[in-house]
């Protein structure tokens, strides 16, 4: 359509020497190294002992690294905002209501007995189902402001909570133990055989993300500019809410709550990436949540032995970096 | 051209655009004018697929907005809003460069990169290209706005309102950049528009709207004529020829006490 002029010639193109791919390959370099440091300090003895211990919790934290990393990032991007995470949305605290009931009908012992591959797919399959219909209703039915939407999340996580607290007050203490049990995630007591379930599950997540990525990148336009450009903007969301569901309830099965550190992740991501495009920003927070849980749980192990919880690591390490992120940001 | 036949959208019980039928010539600047509340964005919307009509059908070219695929449209048809936010960091290539997006899917090819170079330079942002949009002022994010629809390159061009946020110069370059990019590559303007001289002066056709319907649609000589405007405005307008264009004056004008029933604005 524009006329055929001789192209301009105005300011060439700034040259950057870290490109988002040179970043995002140094990023990623930190979180193996942090790996290679986790799987071989102060290991004495037997290493055909060693590495297969070691790498069925690398590897189950890595799963839970990548599904928290994505869900966030491509949640952030079809709300259009940087501080909702599917956890302010009372995710966790369903998880702990879920984990309730089903102690409090079946009793805490009957519920060890039951296969943990099932109990892990119907973990998963309830969560999708209520997360699903609490998305769904919140975001295509009832079309509501994002301060609503905010405000309605932190109810729910309120109202969930309280169930939650009046059921563990009804039910006796052998079983409030159980619950006590699955309440703090840990990476200590995961079963060998969810592993494999949850990183193929991840697997497929990943991969249709990846394939979606161009679509993503148009998507944090916004809603009117991602039609106009040819988005089929309702099609997507669907997909990528039920994206999400899926991921936190393979996080939040395998481990226990920890969507917590979502936010941390995907900012840092945003903020040292130096792209918004998601084939950087989504392994980036990939990456540091590698990173973030794999050196908390070896501080976890080798500094504190165990007597701390990995929550209080991340929460601590990456609250303190994070600030001193918001700070740096605020001085450019 | 657009078809717009027996078109209604209700907001409960109360119907913001009440069957509207008309027809927008291809060619030529299309202004939306009338009253806040009037329903000029919802029709706009609905033409442009952002809001799905409860009744009729609008068809562009021929083709139903609502049944044809997206990216078919996209390359038909570009909407601008004036809302325009977003948390992303992108800089002002970035953004002209999701114009190529139905053509490329993301993926530009050099023949796309020229079409973002010289949406550029018309919109004259060569200086600001590798600038990131939160650190431009409203109107130079305006600008790139409008480049990002011109590297699109659709025959249909769908403004709300963008002289929000522009400052008098930047008003009057923007229309007069809509009023040569229809003359020179045959596009076609619609744009929602609050300023009636500025619709007067730059449209070929005014659309006017209240209450959900359409009052007027025809050239500007017909539309800003004190009748015209008191039967949209209830406002009496004193109306001059200045340089051969009509022109309402009407700072200190009398307003009529208002006959309609007062609708939740939306635009």
């Amino acid at each position: 359509m524009l006329r055929s002029e001789p192209l301009p010639t105005a300011s060439a193109a700034p040259r950057v020497i870290l490109t988002p791919m040179v970043r995002l390959i140094l990023i990623a370099l930190v979180a193996a190294a942090m790996i290679v440091i986790f799987m071989t300090i102060n290991s004495r003895g037997n290493w055909d002992f060693v590495l297969p211990f070691r790498g069925r919790k690398v590897l189950a934290i890595v799963v839970v690294a990548v599904a928290i990393a994505i869900s966030t990032v491509v949640f952030q991007t079809i709300t259009a905002n940087r501080i909702l995470t599917p956890s302010i949305m009372g995710f966790d605290a369903l998880y702990m209501l879920v984990q309730t009931i089903a102690v409090f009908s079946l009793g805490g012992s009957r519920l060890l007995q039951v296969d943990p591959r099932l109990r892990f797919l119907v973990d998963v399959l309830v969560m999708v189902v209520f997360s699903g219909l609490l998305f769904w209703w919140l975001f295509i039915k009832s079309n509501r402001s994002l301060h609503m939407l905010v405000l309605i999340g932190i109810i729910f996580g309120t109202l969930f909570r309280s169930a939650t607290n009046m059921l563990q007050r009804m039910i006796d203490p052998t079983d409030f133990a159980v619950l006590q049990d699955i309440g703090f995630a840990s990476f200590n007591s995961v079963d060998p055989t969810l592993v494999g379930l949850g990183a193929s599950i991840v697997v497929v997540m990943a991969l249709i993300v990846a394939w979606r990525n161009r679509i993503l990148d148009a998507m944090q336009l916004g809603r009117a500019p991602a039609i106009s450009i040819g988005v089929d903007y309702s099609r997507e969301v669907m997909i990528v809410l039920a994206l999400t569901s899926i991921l936190i309830s393979v996080s939040t099965a395998l481990v226990g709550p920890i969507t917590f550190f979502g936010l941390l992740v995907a900012h840092l991501a945003y903020q040292t990436v130096g792209s918004s495009a998601h084939r950087y920003t989504v392994p980036a927070a990939s990456c540091y949540a590698i990173t973030f849980l794999v050196g908390g749980q070896l501080i976890l192990e080798h500094v504190f032995n165990f007597n701390s919880s990995l929550s209080i690591m991340v929460e601590f390490v990456g609250g303190v970096l994070f600030i001193l992120l918001l700070i740096r940001g605020n001085r450019k | 051209m657009i078809e717009i036949q027996d078109v209604t959208k209700r907001y409960g019980e109360n119907a913001v655009v009440d069957n509207v039928s008309a027809s927008i010539r291809k060619g030529g600047i299309t202004s939306l004018i009338g009253p806040n509340g009037a329903g000029k964005s919802t029709l706009l919307g609905m033409m442009s697929r952002l809001l799905k009509m409860d009744e009729g059908v609008i068809t562009v070219d021929g083709l139903d907005v609502n049944q044809t695929p997206g990216d078919q449209m996209a390359r038909k048809l570009a909407i601008l809003r004036q809302q325009n936010h977003f948390e992303a960091r992108l800089t002002v290539e970035d953004l002209v460069t999701f114009g190529r997006f139905p053509y490329c899917k993301g993926r530009p090819t050099i023949e796309d990169k020229k079409f973002v170079d010289r949406a550029i330079e018309y919109m004259e942002l060569g200086d600001l290209r590798y600038r990131f949009l939160h650190e431009l002022s409203g109107g130079q994010q305006q600008r790139a706005f409008v480049s990002m629809v011109l590297a699109q390159d659709t025959e249909y061009l769908l403004l709300d309102e963008p002289l929000n946020n522009l400052d008098m110069r930047h008003s009057i370059a923007m229309m007069q950049q809509l009023r040569h990019i229809v003359n020179d590559f045959n596009k076609t303007v619609i744009i929602v528009l609050h300023d009636i001289n500025f619709a007067s002066w730059y449209s070929d056709d005014i659309l006017a709207m209240r209450d959900g319907k359409v009052v007027y649609h025809a050239g500007p000589d017909v539309v800003i004529t004190p009748q015209a405007l008191l039967d949209l405005y209830d406002v009496e307008v004193t109306v001059e020829t200045i340089q051969g264009k009509s022109v309402g004056v009407y700072y200190g004008a009398m307003t009529v006490a208002t006959q309609r029933s007062t609708q939740p604005g939306n635009d």
